[in-house]
């Protein structure tokens, strides 16, 4: 293994893991932010709790929306790398 | 994908078609689910008492109802086919995960993303069948013409993230119990298991709730209900 694909390897690796480090951070307490407001809404009027939950559902599914960005871009760089793949194909 | 990826677990080859795990397993999955209906509507029953199993069916069924007109202020029993088969599926095929040799086929990211193609074209049916073609394609051009090309790339974009969420979750789920197994067996894989099940239910419940409020949005049509007129 020549050090192009030796570099091509590390960076690829340390890229994916620092990706899905730093990009799950924020949509994490965004989401535990806005589930401390439903519950707190919840409290205040349970009888809409279903209408509330139903919503805090569908908000969630927005906000996780770059979480699951990192994610794919986490998996592409440790699956399907195309630098990877055009250098072990002797590029 | 990966090792345990179920698209890697080839069963059956000839010629060019392959029958992989993910295929058998959706077979499996769609057997069931018909197997359990079959044996439920084979005696139904209006007055009390009623069997156990179709009591059940009853309330999920008529929980998955509720839900649907709720979210879209409109007759439930057209939405319920799409989207509940969707829970059903997706939720049947999660909980079958703790049946040891079974691998959820909604681990395999073509599933998923077979599911969320299924939602992106329901979407349009259901949009263009309640409002005609004008006035839905029209809605891309809300509020003004230079957000067609954010509401087209929102759609996509949401599409893709159907896919992906669902997949990831139960993957993760699947892959950490796989990974435990080798590493402290007997008590850690069994609370991972436990974890899963309830993502794997969790997830369910929302990519179908997801897809009811796509086609809620895009179904909305300001109508004035007779009721409004009058009071």
């Amino acid at each position: 293994m020549d050090s192009s694909m030796e570099m091509i390897a590390a960076v690829s690796i340390f890229t994916a893991g620092l990706t899905i480090a730093i990009g799950s951070i924020g949509p994490a307490i965004g989401e535990s932010w806005a589930l401390a407001r439903a519950l707190g809404a919840i409290a205040q009027q349970p009888d809409e709790a279903n209408t509330i939950t139903r919503t805090l559902f569908v908000g969630l599914a927005m906000v996780e929306s770059t979480a699951i960005y990192c994610f794919v871009i986490s998996i592409i760089l440790i699956f399907a790398n195309p630098f990877w793949n055009y250098a072990v194909a002797g590029g | 994908m990966v090792d345990i990826s179920p698209d890697s677990v080839i069963f059956l080859k000839w010629g060019s078609i392959t029958l992989n795990a993910t295929i058998v397993y959706t077979w499996f999955v769609m057997g069931f689910l018909v197997f359990i209906a079959w044996l439920v509507t084979r005696r139904l029953s209006i007055e009390p008492p009623i069997s156990r199993t179709q009591n059940l069916i009853e309330t999920i069924v008529d929980y998955m109802r509720s839900q649907i007109r709720d979210i879209t202020d409109d007759d439930p029993d057209i939405y319920l086919p799409f989207s509940g088969t969707l829970f059903l599926f997706i939720a049947v095929s999660n909980l079958l995960s703790i049946v040891p040799g079974f691998y959820p086929p909604t681990g395999s990211l073509y599933t998923t993303a077979g599911l969320a193609i299924c939602v992106f074209f329901a979407v349009h049916i259901y949009g263009i069948s309640k409002m005609g073609y004008i006035s839905y394609f029209r809605r891309y051009m809300q509020p003004t013409v230079f957000m067609l090309p954010f509401n087209i790339i929102g759609e996509l974009s949401r599409t893709l993230a159907l896919a992906v969420r669902l997949f990831g979750n139960i993957m993760s789920g699947t892959m950490i119990v796989a990974m435990l197994l080798s590493i402290t067996p007997f008590f850690v894989p069994v609370v991972m298991q436990v974890l899963g099940i309830l993502i794997g239910l969790i997830q369910a419940y929302i990519f179908a709730i997801l897809a009811t409020v796509y086609i809620a949005s895009a179904t909305r049509v300001h109508q004035i209900k007779p009721q409004e007129l009058i009071g």
